[in-house]
């Protein structure tokens, strides 16, 4: 790794330089904080920065390392969390005025784990507000940039990294790293600020394949504190990425590749094929039939679990509270009113809508039914194939401002990634192509449930087929 | 779809959001176009498919009816917008 | 025009699990103001619900107990609504698929067998408390204490079956009685633990169709929800005789002046928006568990009023009164056992002493022991009094305290005879009184001949040796 700037390092990279000592938790850990000082103010990928606690625990873990033990795979190396973990003693705002000095009394399971195996906490990452947003505009502190262009979206809602609908592959394609959903159970969700409960899992963004696959085994497990947490054994998912794809069976969905698809981003995701073809794996034409209606599901079932699980911030026990108001209901609807923003309150009106009587059969009765024909619809396509690819986003980033008014169209950049976490299958976004605009372009894995060994291996091979700059050139 | 501005102010009011007159005939545009596109849901038949209520379908894990204090008091209330001694303290109800 | 009423109780049990259903802080009563509290119950961002297997098994013994069919899956639901004392502004509940549908609830009363029908159970979790600051009106704020949040309730709906105040008297108290021996809920109306609201309704008699339903709530107390009821069966009555018509709305008991009064306010369109709760999967109870649990109810205070009264030959009131702790009622069969004599004269002993020995103060052979030396006459009525109350004070046997304190009766004829005499003797204007025809005298004797044994003769031989004496 010698000539390759610190900040560029792999997370596994970074763990074997420190834990053979080559490099200490501090260097690494001042490196990329003085590293956030210089990029952080131009593109906001950060809400808090821990520079003295992180230079604390660098320090602890090295010790460790001095004295013989390491005490997990990511011992010393430097991460960073999305907003919407719980960090007891570390703002937790979730990219909201409503949860601006939330201080929670406890950790998150996901937060629990990450220390466990020694990582050191950089920070809190920014996020579209609740995780509601696929441009990371609608944060109440401020819109975060792409690092390939600071003038457009990263992506939303992360940060890293929580997924509702795409918010951890999105940005991942946008940014040109690698971003993984697992399987809905995976991950515990304890800790993890509900948006919308029976869609929600926690996952990584990391610069390449193997870096996810680490993460995800520390992460992954059960969990007595989530009830929807399963308990399946965390197989090698590292092991996984190098596992062949030869005789692997991949399907394209034709509802995924339809006319009106950017052009730039068909052409990498072809590209992505042929990688994985010509490494002996199969392609087979399949069809998702009821993937048109997964957006309208998906708008159902998100803003009305969240129209609930929103309803806790009513400024009584914790967070932001208007002042002046006289009696309560006035004090608890201002609070919300002010509180939280445009796109969050959108849909809280529109779960609240879609729950409320004599709604409730034609709106969440309906979506729930249909999302029962998504979820047959990927059964009966893993029957014939092992992995499924398609595009993650239908197009490269967009400018920052340029959909925020327009909710609907904001919509449809997740079209590719509501459906995998409708079906609480696995999903992987892997880098394979940039625009002519020099954007990143990313292909898309889904997996059967708890696959997710699938996934990585083909994300994997693609990513050793089709070598991409992970780290977008410093601006001027 | 048309939605009124009573149905918006009636929602508004049931989820607690003050929303501003502006922002009431925003809300009525905006819900009006998205609650369209979800109505073609509409075109789909799916009489007898059975609803997916639940992500997960097995059992509901259970604990055992055990105490474990959590025995940081301070920590619930430290968070509190106001407070009085160990109590949270809110504005009373108004009677409309 | 005959009215009848048609009436259905709505009960919350707290569930004496240690811990709440969600979360494992306890249950305990009593605390300092959210003291028992952890972020689960206080609804903080992130936290998930899991769920007291206890508070499930207390639900379904109690569905056994009350013929209920229990749902081999239900599910739970968010009861959306916004208020101070509910952290996630949702209650975690039951709604369309409820633990338990379909069972019944048979009293007895006048000699016939009423069947009061049960709609469902379920489980949810209870609120906190609010209490408002200051004790003058117009103070402005209001204090939230979640100790309470998350405590295991179990809501019991009847059917509209019930017709008369009295009927819904003792509907609640055959359930609560049921609910304490199954030893799910301590039952108490007065702490809250065991909380009642009303549907109630009149219809002329005859009509098929229910007339426009009032709930009533505030009712702390079992004769208090008889008063409720009587009164706003009347009320509802007196309005529809006046042409008008009955509005669906809640109304207060107030018991201070006795009536019913409309909830202050807005009636609030309560639009709770029910959902499955996606952080709770499903319920599965199967057959196997049902039963395994079946074999844990004891004897139902049903089955014991009837078995007590036939067994033992006790008035159905006693055996009543008897069953109303299963503790009580124990100890009296243990207590018959032991004396082995007419067990309505140890089942009144044991309705006497009822306090003491619920609260665990005495022994089944210490009443029968009492009882006997009584019966066989060795002590007075007034000295089993004292030895009973001596008992529960020291804990002694009782015949050891008995001899301690000398409270053996002189029953010997030949004693008594010569004290008799003694007296006799001594008081010859009386005894030619009472020959004369002054038959009360014979009280006077007795005084005398008691005073000359220090209490100790048994006043009933001496009865017998004074007539055969006086003539």
């Amino acid at each position: 790794m010698a000539g390759i700037p610190v900040h560029e390092w792999t997370l596994l990279d970074a763990a074997r330089a420190i834990r053979e000592r080559e490099v200490s938790s501090r260097e690494l850990t001042r490196a990329l904080l003085e590293r956030i000082d210089r990029v952080n103010p131009r593109i906001n990928a950060y809400i808090t920065v821990l520079p003295e606690q992180a230079m604390r625990d660098a320090a602890a873990c090295d010790e460790e390392i001095a004295a013989g033990g390491a005490r997990g795979p990511l011992h010393g190396v430097p991460v960073a969390l999305k907003a919407i973990f719980c960090t007891k003693g570390i703002r937790t705002t979730c990219g909201s005025r409503i949860l601006h000095d939330f201080d929670p009394p406890y950790d998150a399971t996901v937060t629990g784990k990450i220390r466990e195996a020694g990582a050191v906490l950089l920070g809190k990452q920014n996020m579209d507000e609740f995780a509601m947003g696929s441009s990371t505009e609608t944060s109440w502190f401020g819109p975060a940039r792409n690092p390939w262009a600071t003038d457009r979206i990263p992506g939303g809602s992360s940060g890293g990294g929580t997924d509702t609908g795409g918010s951890i592959r999105q940005p991942a394609s946008l940014c040109g790293v690698v971003g993984m959903k697992p399987t809905y159970g995976r991950v515990s969700r304890y800790g993890m600020v509900a948006f919308a409960s029976s869609l929600d899992q926690g996952g990584p963004i990391a610069r390449t394949v193997p870096d996810a696959a680490a993460v995800l085994g520390v992460i992954a497990g059960h969990d007595r504190r989530d009830s929807t947490s399963v308990d399946v054994p965390v197989p090698d998912y590292l092991a996984a990425t190098g596992r062949s794809v030869r005789g692997m069976r991949v399907g394209l969905p034709r509802e995924y590749f339809a006319d009106g698809l950017d052009d730039s981003v068909r052409t990498a995701v072809e590209k992505a094929l042929e990688a994985l073809v010509s490494l002996g794996a199969e392609s087979v034409e399949i069809s998702l039939p009821h993937t048109e209606y997964a957006l309208a599901t998906y708008y159902i079932i998100g803003p009305a679990e969240a129209s609930s699980n929103l309803a806790r911030y009513d400024g009584v026990r914790y967070g932001y509270r208007s002042e002046g108001a006289k009696g309560l209901i006035e004090m608890m609807s201002r609070t919300r009113g002010e509180g939280f923003g445009a796109e969050v309150k959108r849909r809280i009106m529109i779960g609240t809508y879609a729950l409320s009587a004599g709604y409730y059969e034609a709106y969440y009765g309906k979506a729930q039914k249909v999302r029962t024909l998504l979820r047959r619809d990927f059964q009966e396509a893993f029957a014939g194939v092992d992995v499924i690819l398609t595009p993650t986003a239908p197009t490269p980033a967009f400018r920052i401002g340029e959909k925020v008014d327009d909710p609907l169209t904001m919509y449809l950049s997740d079209i590719y990634t509501i459906p995998c976490n409708l079906a609480g299958i696995p999903g992987i976004s892997v880098p394979c192509g940039m625009s002519p605009d020099g954007l990143p372009i990313g292909a898309q894995l889904l997996g059967k449930h708890f696959d997710e060994e699938a996934i990585f291996a083909a994300a994997a091979a693609i990513e050793r087929e089709i070598p991409l700059p992970r780290v977008a050139p410093e601006e001027g | 779809m048309a939605i009124t501005r009573e149905e918006v102010l009636h929602v508004a009011r049931l989820a607690r959001l003050a929303l501003s007159s502006d922002e009431a005939d925003r809300m009525r545009e905006q819900l009006g176009d998205i609650l369209a596109y979800i109505r073609q849901l509409d075109r789909l038949d799916t009489s007898g498919v059975v609803p997916t209520s639940h992500a997960v379908e097995t059992g509901t894990p259970y604990r055992d009816d055990s105490v474990h204090p959590f025995g940081e008091k301070e920590e619930i209330l430290k968070n509190a917008p106001d407070r009085e001694d160990d109590f949270f303290r809110v504005p009373r109800i108004i009677e409309d | 025009m005959e009215f009848e009423a048609v009436i259905g109780l709505e009960v919350h049990a707290q569930l004496a699990t240690e811990s709440k259903i969600f979360c494992a802080c306890s249950t305990g009563f009593g605390a300092p103001p959210n003291e028992n509290t952890c972020p689960v119950c206080t609804g903080m961002p992130g936290v998930l619900p899991v769920l007291n297997r206890k508070a499930v098994e207390f639900a379904i013994r109690t569905a056994v107990a009350t013929s209920c069919r229990v749902q081999t899956r239900s599910v739970f639901a968010r009861k959306n609504y916004f208020y101070p004392d509910l952290p996630k502004a949702y209650q975690i509940s039951q709604y369309e698929l409820p633990l338990a549908v379909s069972g019944h609830i048979d009293i007895e009363r006048n000699g016939t067998t009423r069947r009061v029908g049960i709609t469902r159970i379920h489980l949810e979790e209870d609120a906190g408390k609010l209490v408002h600051a200051g004790a003058f009106a117009g103070a402005q704020t209001s204090l939230a204490d979640l100790n309470r949040c998350s405590v295991p309730l179990m809501e019991i709906v009847s059917e509209p079956d019930i017709r008369t105040p009295e009927e819904g008297g003792a509907y609640l108290r055959r359930l609560r009685d049921i609910l304490v021996y199954l030893e799910v809920c301590d039952g108490n109306m007065e702490e809250g633990s065991f909380r009642c609201d009303a549907n109630v309704s009149v219809r002329p008699k005859g009509q098929k169709e229910f007339g426009t339903k009032a709930e009533l709530k505030n009712m702390n107390s079992f004769r208090n929800v008889e008063k409720a009821l009587e009164h706003e069966i009347r009320r509802q009555i007196e309005v529809i005789e006046d042409g008008g018509a009955v509005v669906q709305e809640t109304r207060l008991w107030d018991a201070d002046a006795g009536v019913t009064i409309p909830m202050r306010g807005k009636e609030e369109a309560h639009d709770y928006r029910y959902f499955p709760d996606p952080d709770l999967l499903p319920l599965h109870i199967d057959e196997a568990w049902v039963e395994e649990l079946r074999k844990t109810i004891p004897e139902l205070p049903g089955e014991k009023i009837a078995r007590l009264a036939s067994r033992y030959g006790v008035p159905r009131y006693d055996a009543e009164l008897l069953s109303s702790s299963r503790l009580l009622a124990d100890f009296f069969e243990a207590s018959a056992a032991a004396f082995g004599g007419n067990p309505k004269v140890t089942a009144n002993e044991c309705i006497q002493w009822k306090e003491a020995i619920v609260a665990g103060r005495l022994s089944p052979e210490t009443i029968a022991h009492v009882v006997e030396d009584r019966e066989t006459g060795t002590i007075s009525a007034t000295a089993s009094k004292t030895l009973v109350e001596a008992a529960i004070g020291t804990g002694k046997p009782v015949r050891q305290i008995r001899d301690e304190k000398g409270l053996t009766q002189i029953s010997d004829a030949g004693a008594l005879e010569a004290i008799v005499d003694k007296v006799i003797a001594g008081n010859p204007k009386e005894v030619e009184s009472y020959r004369a025809g002054k038959t009360g005298l014979l009280s006077f004797f007795v005084g005398q001949i008691m005073k000359e044994t220090r209490g100790k003769a048994n006043p009933r031989m001496v009865q017998e040796v004074l007539k055969a004496r006086l003539g």
